[in-house]
């Protein structure tokens, strides 16, 4: 498996990160490397194996189904880079 | 008393509750260790106002004999953990001027337990680094030195302000996280003890999350025993993470009895690597003759897939770490980009994210988002999740067949100079981690306890990996191969 420049931009889109055209080889590059390694893992027989869903065989634990928390719009916003009228702002969404 | 900060938690806690010093007293000769130790960028949000105010009160309840067993003693917290009131940024740019309104489960049950936070500490970005090299407040340096030699050197990482300020004596103990290794590794770099505990022992609730089937917090200390004292108090059950165990903790300390006869401890053939220095070969003899001298039976064992191990955790951690990350979008905290005119609200991610992801850290997100895209997700990330279940079967089995306890090197090398892994690829980094990652993808406890010096004068650690929650169990070996290895070195300060 290798990845070209325009699968590495595609990653880059997926993932939401900016990444500039005259840095997607190097980033490319830096992908076929980590892939490489990985590759290993096809000597592996996985035949019949069931893949890892939880660390440790437990039962999650479940509780009532009722309110817990709430009422802290202020504590929630404190740390927004913009928040008004008690709401986290974005740029606009929709035309 | 003279140097309060060298004193370890068990030495101050008894000092403490027969009245020969007070907690503002240890509080205040850490506080003037930190500023005195600015070299080693250890320490990145100080918090010498939190910490006075803690030592009066820890102070006030050991005179009324009302001591909780962590009472009085000053710490230093990760920069991983979510401290209410006080900048807790993963050492990232994107969690700029982040000030949570609530506190970790683990730092609270510190604070609960009476312990002094002195202030944050330096780590790698988001826990993804082996040397505290992706750190946004610059790499924290390792109080060691090889030689006379003056070049620095890491401590290690991603634990590596932590496992910097215990070594130097700027707090007594730190809170360190565990992904691939980021506790025991930088201990081992250090010469101190970190355990990393059974994942579900400690809450990771409030703990910036890199990879939440992986990581796990622990304590980093100047010895096994206070390992214990300090792993107790972080552990327990907690309902707020729903893979947190709701098992009783054991008292930790009462379990270091030192006798060790009988015990099986496995040396596994996997984890003699070509290229591995000869004094690493022969720090891992010495610990297996230490260990048979102590009365533990010693057996080879194999546990067949230890190769896979790297890869499989370059899968996981990162599609995890792409799945956890998503939340640093410039809306609910943090950094956000400068938008310019005409921008949406895609722009406004991806310049968020890529001005405020180091790079390390937009690597790691874009190999998660590829291994768990349309496509590839059977060929890599369910690979890697199957491969990972013979992994935990590899231990299963050897632990089903009587091994009580595995003993291997911490690192493939001592500490090595900031900077020098700068040309090499990152698998040459991600190697560090070879003998510690299969601990997390098992999920088992597993401690690193210095037990020698290299040529060159610098600390080399060994690792027991122990049955899960037998913490106690895998503490009181590693009490048995410390006091064989009798490792008392300190580094000289030069700082």
């Amino acid at each position: 498996m290798s990845i070209d420049q325009s699968t590495a931009a595609k990653v880059a889109k997926l993932a939401r990160i900016k990444v500039d055209e005259d840095a997607l080889p190097a980033l490319a590059a830096e992908f076929n490397t980590i892939l490489g390694f990985i590759e290993q893992l096809n000597e592996v027989d996985v035949e019949g194996v069931e893949p890892m869903v939880s660390v440790t065989p437990m039962r999650l634990k479940r509780r009532a189904d009722g309110v817990t928390d709430g009422n802290q719009q202020a504590k929630v916003l404190s740390n927004a880079p913009d928040a008004r009228e008690g709401f986290f702002a974005v740029p606009k969404v929709v035309e | 008393m003279s140097d309060l900060n060298t004193l370890t938690l068990a030495q101050a806690r008894d000092a403490l509750r027969k009245g020969e010093t007070t907690s503002v007293a240890l509080t205040e000769a850490c506080l003037a260790a930190i500023e005195g130790a600015g070299a080693l960028n250890a320490f990145v949000h100080k918090t010498p106002e939190i910490a006075l105010e803690r030592a009066h009160a820890a102070d006030v309840r050991l005179q009324s004999g009302d001591a909780p067993k962590m009472c009085g003693l000053p710490i230093g917290i990760k920069d991983l953990f979510c401290t209410k009131g006080v900048p807790s940024q993963a050492a990232s740019r994107i969690l700029e001027g982040f000030k949570p309104e609530y506190e970790s489960t683990v730092s609270q049950q510190l604070a609960d337990a009476g312990a002094v936070m002195l202030g944050k500490l330096n780590m790698d970005e988001f826990a993804m680094g082996s040397s505290n090299e992706t750190s946004c407040y610059g790499n924290a340096v390792n109080p060691w030195r090889r030689g006379n030699d003056d070049a620095a050197l890491t401590p290690g990482g991603s634990s590596g302000g932590s496992a910097a300020a215990v070594a130097a004596d700027l707090c007594l103990a730190a809170t360190g996280t565990d992904t691939g290794g980021s506790i025991r590794q930088p201990a081992a770099f250090v010469g101190i003890t970190g355990i990393k505990p059974t994942y579900g022992r400690c809450s990771r609730w409030g703990i910036v999350a890199f990879a939440s089937s992986l990581d796990q917090a622990g304590p980093m200390t100047k010895d096994v025993r206070d390992a214990a004292i300090m792993l107790e108090a972080m552990c327990g059950h907690d309902p707020k993470d729903s893979t947190s165990a709701d098992l009783a903790v054991p008292d930790f300390e009462a379990m270091l009895t030192g006798d060790i006869r009988g015990k099986v401890i496995g040396i596994p053939r996997e984890y003699r690597m070509d290229g591995m220095p000869e004094e690493i070969e022969a720090l891992w003899q010495q610990g297996t003759e230490m260990l048979r001298a102590a009365g533990a039976e010693i057996r080879d064992i194999s546990l067949p897939h230890t190769k896979y191990a790297l890869p499989t955790y370059y899968v996981i951690a990162p599609a995890e770490a792409s799945s956890n990350l998503a939340r640093y979008d410039g809306v609910r905290y943090g950094h956000r980009a400068k938008l310019a005119q005409g921008d949406g609200i895609t722009e406004m991610y991806e310049k968020t994210r890529a001005e405020g992801f180091g790079h390390e850290v937009q690597r790691r997100v874009m190999v998660g988002t590829y291994v768990l895209s349309a496509g590839f997700y059977d060929a890599y990330y369910n690979r890697a999740r199957k491969v990972r279940s013979l992994i935990k079967k590899d231990f299963e089995d050897v632990f089903a067949a009587g091994v009580d306890a595995i003993l291997t090197p911490a690192t493939p090398s001592a500490a090595f100079g900031l900077g020098e892994m700068a040309e090499a690829d990152p698998v040459q980094m991600y190697l560090n981690d070879v003998f510690t990652v299969t601990v997390n993808l098992a999920g088992l406890p597993g401690v690193s306890v210095p037990a020698g010096l290299d040529k060159q004068g610098l600390p080399l650690g060994l690792q027991l990996i122990g049955r899960p929650w037998e913490e106690g169990d895998l503490l009181n070996t590693a009490y048995a191969l410390e006091q064989a290895a009798g490792f008392v070195a300190k580094p000289g300060k030069w700082w």
